[in-house]
């Protein structure tokens, strides 16, 4: 399969948007957002078909084009297991994303480029294998949050850009100090990275140059203690915006920390495991606790994400291959629950608009599609089998579970309680606001519309999808975690 | 050979109810949905007893000893060669009787709910729930692979949470619902990390290879479980004690059972199917299943298991004599039975006599679902009629609801333990049991008897004699034929299922039992039960003024078990006082005003430093030559003072 149309698709979908009358530009961003979603889904069966023919290469459908030669950079695309599976999460949430956006009146061409450029970025981000080419795409998926937010946003949106913006170019700094370390202290003067996952970088340079990758990618993906701009920065931004922020963004961040920082360098990763756990423990704790106390549905959903993406890097420092599989699955998850999440909310504001949990109740009554899946994807949140976050966080624990010390057995009974907690938070969201008596002002309300309803399918279907039948997705990903613990394996 | 097929169909029926009407009743089947869903379940019912029979009397055994069997095994998510979580069927003599339970009860629901739910505004959205609450139940007990039967047992939770708050526009409703699952999460907490430590030590989650590992004396994997300990407990006897609480949370044994009586809040029939006869067993089910583990290399856990059962049995009981919702009273009830069972599994030892506690507790389980079930849907058949729940407003209805008067009676002597009613011979052998191994639990237990002889007999005269009932329900009578004929069939259940001859097919070990019948030993508690019965008929019989003297007399203890013993309150105290003050507020706060406040510092402090330092780029050339000279100046002295 030619890996370029993954990218070459929202591009030009997103020039052509600019080009066409004002009245086609939904539907040319939905027929846009449509042919990604085959795409993605064509790439993972062509995918699954190789592998069982018997590729076993470690990356599929490989191109390189000459970029900067005089620097070594070149346009070096390929796909693995763990890339397939960030695509298709891409692809769900931009079809949802574009869906649920179908009433945005103001500056609606300009609000779909962007959706569809960031699209773009993250695409690009997913396949890179050019260290290079994966933080330009990391740039152009950042930009666009920048003015979504501050155009389209609600509330404090100039503040929360702002923010945002500021955070995540700190971290992207952070990201390219480490690239360019890697780059000069590996001795390779190359930003490949199959080449230098072969050679073994320098201790010393990956005692620096891991923690700058890792805190750099972690800020993308809420690592405690900079994980701030997630609450204003959802809660600021438009539905859409929101969506694509925790279920797009943050996983870039988690995807950089694991195919990056961790796979290139194996002894950092051992050396700061252990901060790792820490600091993602704590987030995972402190985050649940936090949104007991939060009253805004957004902000419930945005703390609660500092908590769930918590569990990405706790799975990643555990550094045991079922464990990294949990983390990826992790990723894919929450990006689809929490998604649907904003989505949700997206549609409850439309309709009452407010956000506060107490100001809401009984919407079960007017509300019955809305609020069935807000059952559903609050049930995904607190981890009920059959749906998504279990298999994730089970994976997760059993995977931090095979280490056999009393630090990792308290990191992973910490971890655990969160699911108390969880339920506590989203228990109590869900019965304040679809249950109970239903307010007077609330009976003209009208339930979802066809896209509202198109949109939460197509994420529901894929959150069912991996709860209900998980191994496909753990085929997808273990042979790529199970490289990656290859390389941790022969350190010491 | 068991029919894999047939087997796997019992559960998958009750889903396909939940699909069908979950996503097409509200708009297709908003009036069929009741028969739609009665007639998978009743398929589901054929199929169980199919199976039981096949089972305990054609393929089961083999030399003489009942078999575990699994027909169907599929990976489902493999963590290692050797640790995966399998959907599987276990067939054994616990499940296939639990089979037979859970589809009977769940199909006398399915009946019953007919006429008691007709004309409620989300008929298909019950019948849908309780499709998934049947098939999860079901996927539990014949779940061959723990972690299979931890996801069940979520299903399980979260059916209980959605029935529990069906009628989502009471309040009271709604906080029940919240508290029965965040309860039972609580509890559910223990029983993940106990699979994490069981799993850790076995290297398996299959139930059979795991039980085997863990109990056969030569097994590395048990010496190394057994050596391996945390603050002087062996690393299994945490494992165990850990699943257990899972287990105790979900049968609302103390000090996990304040979610019990608010969740009653739901519609009767529910009451009676989830919260009396299937899924509050399924603790001990969980232990049961666990049962060798426990009783060979775990034997401090099982202890625990004993007194937390007799405890909660022994505080069940006290409560629910002063309680005056009929409802509670039964959920009480329930909480008191279910201690017997874990109880009698705490006494047990594992093979032959000695194992008689399991197969006490496993025949308790099965005539309790009979005529608890039966309690709570005659229960809803009054509360039909008179549109109350306390029994302050009832009185002298046994000529207005004959049916369920009888009825409501014999389920009411099964459970005081009257004999040939069914009750009777479960406890006797619960109360045999305990007196062979431990006399502290057995004159509890007996004490326990005589208490609920009485509670059960205060709540039968007050319902249906006692002062008379003047109120005529002109709108309809007792209820239809829907509601009577569940009535009826559970209450021969109720009636003589004590004659099934339990130690032929279940016990400890899978063999056959060779008990006889102890008429001396069954004089005490009978007698006992007796007394309990003549005292609330003096009480109760007529309007007196008895009951009020006497928890008048009682005052302290009247109250204190009125209250429930405050425990409630407690709870209350540490979730809002303590979690929420001591841990969320502080945390919100710390986020917002350190951890953010130091982003915010970090941007306003990057504004007063330019602020203060743009004055430097005024355009003056002066200016500049005055910066130049010092900075050459200084360049000078460092140059000549600091590197020389």
């Amino acid at each position: 399969m030619n890996l370029t149309l993954l990218i070459l698709i929202p591009l030009l979908t997103a020039i052509a948007l600019l080009l066409v009358p004002n009245r086609h530009v939904k539907w040319l961003a939905l027929a846009g957002a449509s042919v990604q979603l085959i795409l993605a889904l064509a790439l993972l069966v062509i995918y699954r078909n190789e592998v069982a023919a018997g590729n076993t290469a470690q990356v599929f459908f490989q191109q390189q084009y000459n970029w900067f030669p005089s620097w070594n950079i070149s346009f070096h695309i390929g796909v693995d297991g763990i890339s397939v599976a960030m695509i298709l999460l891409t692809a769900f949430v931009v079809i949802a994303g574009v869906l649920v956006s179908w009433n945005v009146e103001k500056m609606t061409k300009e609000f779909y480029f962007l959706l569809l450029l960031l699209s773009f970025g993250a695409y690009g981000f997913f396949i890179s294998l050019d260290l290079f080419v994966l933080f330009f795409f990391l740039e152009i998926a950042v930009i666009p949050k920048y003015l979504l937010i501050g155009i389209w946003g609600s509330g404090k949106k100039e503040y929360s850009a702002n923010k945002l913006a500021l955070m995540l170019m700190g971290g992207s700094a952070l990201v390219l100090v480490g690239l360019l370390g890697v780059y000069f202290g590996s001795g390779q003067h190359t930003f490949d990275l199959l080449l230098l996952s072969k050679v073994s970088i320098p201790v010393k340079v990956q005692m620096i140059c891991f923690p700058l990758l890792f805190v750099g990618f972690g800020v993308f993906t809420a690592l405690f203690p900079f994980h701030t701009w997630v609450p204003d920065g959802h809660s600021s931004a438009p539905t859409a915006g929101s969506m694509f922020l925790a279920g797009i963004s943050m996983k870039l961040g988690g995807y950089g920390c694991l195919r990056v920082a961790t796979y290139m360098m194996p002894e950092g990763a051992k050396e700061y495991a252990n901060i790792i756990i820490i600091l993602s423990t704590i987030a995972i704790l402190y985050g649940a606790f936090a949104t007991m106390m939060q009253k805004d549905l957004k902000y419930i959903n945005a703390y609660s994400s500092v908590s769930h993406c918590g569990f990405v890097l706790l799975g990643i420092g555990m550094l045991t291959k079922t464990a990294i599989t949990g983390a990826v699955m992790q990723m894919v998850s929450h990006g689809l629950m929490t998604a649907l999440f904003f989505a949700v909310i997206g549609m409850i504001y439309e309709r009452t608009h407010t956000r506060q949990v107490d100001e809401m109740g009984g919407l079960l009554k007017k509300l019955p599609f809305i609020t069935t899946v807000l059952f559903m994807v609050g049930f995904c949140s607190l981890g009920l089998p059959g749906l998504s976050g279990f298999v994730a966080e089970m994976t997760i624990f059993m995977g931090s579970w095979e280490h056999n010390n009393s630090f990792h057995r308290v990191a992973t009974i910490a971890a655990c309680m969160s699911i108390v907690v969880t339920a506590v938070y989203i228990l109590r969201a869900i019965s304040k606001t679809a249950m109970g008596p239903i307010k007077e002002s609330y009976q003209h309300l009208t339930d979802a519309t066809w896209n509202e309803k198109a949109a939460a399918i197509i994420l529901l279907a894929g959150i069912i999808a991996i709860g209900v039948a998980p191994f496909w997705l753990q085929d997808l990903i273990s042979p790529g975690a199970e490289i990656i613990m290859q390389k941790i394996q022969l350190v010491k | 050979m068991p029919n894999a097929t047939y087997i796997a169909l019992i559960p998958l029926l009750p889903l396909v109810a939940f699909l069908l009407l979950g996503l097409f009743g509200r708009k297709y089947f908003k009036q069929s949905a009741g028969i739609i869903a009665t007639i998978l379940m009743l398929a589901s019912t054929l199929l169980a007893l199919y199976t039981a029979y096949g089972y305990f009397f054609e393929y089961g055994k083999m030399e003489g000893v009942y078999q575990k069997l699994i027909p169907v095994k599929y990976t489902w998510l493999q963590f290692s060669e050797t640790v995966s979580i399998d959907m599987g069927i276990l067939l054994d003599p616990i499940s296939a009787m639990m089979l037979v339970v859970v589809t009977f009860i769940s199909l006398m629901v399915h009946i019953y709910s007919l006429g008691y739910m007709k004309g409620d505004e989300r008929f298909a959205t019950y019948y849908a729930f309780l499709g998934l609450f049947t098939f999860s139940m079901l996927g539990l007990v014949i779940a061959s692979n723990i972690f299979q039967m931890y996801i069940f047992w979520e299903l399980v939770g979260v059916s209980s949470f959605l029935l529990i708050g069906y009628y989502y526009d009471k309040p009271s409703a709604v906080a029940a619902c919240k508290k029965a699952f965040i309860v039972t999460r609580f509890a559910d907490l223990g029983f993940l990390i106990g699979i994490l430590i069981l799993s850790f030590y076995s290297g398996t989650l299959d139930f059979n290879t795991l039980i085997q590992r863990l109990t056969s004396p030569e097994s590395s994997e048990l010496s190394t479980a057994l050596t391996s300990s945390f603050l002087g407990i062996s690393a299994l006897t945490w494992g165990m004690v850990l699943v257990f609480i899972g287990g105790a949370g979900k049968s609302a044994m103390f000090p996990l059972h304040i979610w019990l009586p608010d969740a009653m809040e739901g519609p009767t029939p529910v009451s009676a199917l989830i919260h009396a006869a299937t899924m509050v067993v399924a603790g001990v089910f969980l232990v049961a299943r666990l049962f060798p583990v426990f009783a060979l290399s775990a034997p401090g856990a099982l202890s625990i298991v004993g007194y937390v059962g007799i405890l909660s049995a022994l505080i069940a009981a006290v409560i629910a004599c002063t309680q005056t919702d009929i409802k509670r009273v039964l959920a009480f009830s329930t909480m008191s039975q279910i201690g017997f069972m874990m109880f009698a599994l705490g006494v047990s030892k594992y093979g032959g006599e000695e194992g008689l506690g399991y197969t006490a507790s496993m025949f308790h389980l099965f005539t309790h679902a009979m005529f608890k079930a039966l309690l709570f849907l005659g229960a809803g058949a009054v509360i039909h009629y008179v549109h109350s729940n306390d029994m302050k407003d009832m009185g002298g209805l046994r000529k207005l609801l004959p049916i369920t008067h009888i009825t409501f009676l014999i389920a009411c002597l099964a459970i005081a333990g009257v004999p040939p009613f069914a009750g009777f011979f479960s406890k006797e052998e619960i109360l045999l049991a305990a007196y062979n191994h431990n006399p502290v639990i057995y004159y509890t237990a007996l004490i326990t008897s005589a208490l609920t002889a009485f509670y059960m007999f205060r709540l039968y005269f007050s319902i249906f004699w006692n002062k008379e009932h003047n109120t005529i329900c002109e709108e309809h009578g007792e209820g239809g034929f829907a509601m009577m004929m569940p009535l009826i069939l559970l209450s021969i259940g109720a009636a003589a299922a004590g004659f099934i001859p339990f130690v032929n097919f279940v016990s400890s070990d899978g063999k056959v039992l060779p008990t006889e019948f102890h008429l001396q030993f069954s004089i005490a508690p009978v007698a006992l039960g007796v007394a309990g019965i003549f005292f609330a008929m003096a009480m109760y019989k007529k309007p007196t003024a008895i009951p009020d003297k006497i928890a008048a007399s009682l005052s302290g203890l009247y109250k204190a078990a009125y209250h429930k013993f405050y425990i409630d309150e407690l709870y209350l105290f540490i979730t809002k006082k303590v979690l929420f003050n001591l841990i969320g507020k502080p945390a919100a706060w710390f986020d917002k005003n350190i951890v953010d406040g130091l982003v915010n510092a970090t941007g306003t402090g990057t504004q007063i430093i330019s602020e203060k330092i743009k004055r430097m780029q005024s355009g003056k050339v002066q200016q500049y030559a005055i910066y130049f000279l010092v900075a050459v100046i200084g360049l000078a002295v460092l140059v000549i003072y600091g590197i020389m």
